[in-house]
């Protein structure tokens, strides 16, 4: 995006409000909305990929050791990964921030 | 030249979507339209019109596909009417603001219930506030004339607004009447081909309707806004050009005798009954004239405010009931001329709903009943003309 949402004024807005640059809702911060966040104990993880599966936000990823975990910029809290996890890997906790 | 042809209205107005070179049309049939859609569907199936004709469901669904076509880059047409507008409404809204094209034609019905097939304003004001560009015409030739208006305004790259053309149902729409269906060659000078700027196009992919959260949707909506009342120039230029090539003259308001004492505003094909009555009146040496209300919106604020500057006393006729408040023209007018220093007295009347006639005879009682409560007052805030007490 040239400039924030925040600073466009109405003269910046393309025809009928057409996004012309693809992709750029990788820019929202759907992070925001979260008052719970998913904790994990990897312990018990079994690699199995359901809770990215599940995810409805499709903000869970691999990260360097092969455990699946969220990316907290993108995931809302939602607590679907958690219900799914076979072995009970993850727990919701309360937002502090 | 153009061809002079008698025949009904509705199938002449498939005839200059044809000239006009449509490239999608999706619609459902609703009397007092289906006559235009039908002969559409004709005109494509016997090969006469290049062109995807889609036979939806529904009216949401015709303004749905209608859509998806414009957003493509496609000429689209579509023509409902009443309860068929009324089904359309949430998409109406969304044809505006996403700024597609899209031409339609509203054969005016009255709403249910009772059920009722028959012509009045009704569904045209429930829709006023869609944020489509709408205007009001009297006869066959005023029609099929606004209807290549209406796709080179649409189309203006200052403008990409949807525009309803109105016309009364039955009253307009199932007439068989003389009128110059232009040619081909003509139509092509008039109207350059569309090109929709940032059409829907896999090489060069865009979002449309996307999602406004408050940071930002103020300002589309105003966007929108600015759109819409900017058009005012390109339709102004629009009909002074069609005038300029066809000899047919159109504009925002229309005054016939109107810097009369006395004046009658009126929309749609009963300004013509109305200048019958005027003619009449002032034979008999009445100071009376009429105010004839083409563009519906953007509202001639302006116009309006100087076709009555002179005038006492200024009667408005509203086809349509607003429930528990006054007529939509009624109140717009009063509003309009609020500012001005010196104004007519405003007097209001809803008649001819649903089909009812007014006939020359009734405009002049509206005139002589519209002078008295202008002197006298009413206990009203507007009256109704013809209804049985
Ligand atoms: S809480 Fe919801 S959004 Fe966040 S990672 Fe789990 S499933 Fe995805
Ligand atoms: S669902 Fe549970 S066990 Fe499976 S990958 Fe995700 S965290 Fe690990």
């Amino acid at each position: 995006m040239t400039k924030p949402e925040g600073e466009l004024t109405w003269r910046d807005i393309e025809i009928g409000s057409i996004v012309t640059e693809p992709g750029n809702a990788r820019q929202y911060k759907t992070g925001d909305w979260r008052s719970q966040k998913p904790t994990y104990d990897f312990n018990r993880c079994i690699k199995c990929a359901i809770c990215q599966i599940f995810c409805p936000e499709g903000c869970v990823n691999q990260n360097d050791d092969g455990y699946f975990e969220a990316d907290l910029y993108y995931c809302k809290g939602c607590g679907i990964c958690a219900k799914e996890c076979p072995t009970g890997v993850i727990t919701m906790v309360e937002e502090k921030e | 030249m153009a061809n002079r042809v008698g025949m009904e209205v509705s199938v002449a107005i498939g005839e200059v979507v044809k000239l006009a070179n449509a490239d999608v049309i999706a619609a459902y049939p609703i009397t007092p339209q289906t006559h235009i859609v039908e002969h559409l569907a004709e005109l494509v199936a016997n090969g006469e019109l290049d062109a995807e004709f889609i036979p939806v469901e529904s009216e949401h669904s015709a303004m749905s596909a209608c859509l998806g076509s414009a957003a493509a880059g496609a000429r689209t047409f579509t023509a409902t009417a009443g309860q068929g507008l009324e089904l359309m409404h949430e998409v109406l809204y969304i044809a505006s603001s996403m700024r597609l094209p899209i031409v339609m034609t509203v054969a005016n019905r009255a709403l249910s219930a009772p059920l009722s097939v028959w012509g009045d304003h009704s569904d045209a004001m429930a829709v006023r506030d869609t944020g489509w560009i709408q205007m009001f015409t009297e006869n066959g030739q005023e029609v099929i004339d606004n209807i290549l208006c209406a796709f080179r305004i649409a189309e203006d790259k200052k403008v990409l607004l949807p525009v309803m053309v109105h016309l009364d149902g039955f009253h307009v729409s199932h007439m068989i009447e003389p009128m110059l269906l232009p040619e081909l060659a003509e139509v092509d000078r008039f109207l350059p081909p569309n090109q929709y700027p940032l059409p829907l196009n896999p090489t060069k992919p865009v979002t449309m309707g996307d999602f406004a959260p408050p940071v930002i949707y103020s300002e589309a909506k105003w966007a929108q806004e600015v759109s819409l009342r900017g058009a005012r120039e390109v339709i102004d230029r629009c009909w002074q050009e069609f005038g300029d090539s066809f000899g047919r003259h159109y504009s925002a308001v229309e005054g016939y005798h109107n810097d009369a004492k006395v004046l009658l505003l009126t929309m749609g094909s009963f300004s013509e009954t109305a200048m019958t009555a005027i003619d009449r009146m002032r034979d008999e040496g009445g100071d009376v004239g009429l105010v004839k209300l083409r563009l519906w919106r953007p509202f001639p604020f302006a116009e309006i405010r100087k076709a009555v500057k002179g005038a006492e006393v200024l009667i408005v006729l509203d086809r349509a009931l607003s429930f528990g408040g006054l007529g939509p023209v009624l109140s717009e007018i009063r509003a309009a001329l609020y500012q001005m220093e010196k104004r007519p007295k405003v007097v209001g009347f809803v008649g001819g709903l649903g089909g009812r006639d007014i006939s020359v005879a009734g405009f002049e009682e509206i005139v002589k009943r519209g002078i008295e409560i202008a002197h006298q007052g009413s206990p009203q805030e507007f009256e109704t003309f013809g209804i049985r007490e």
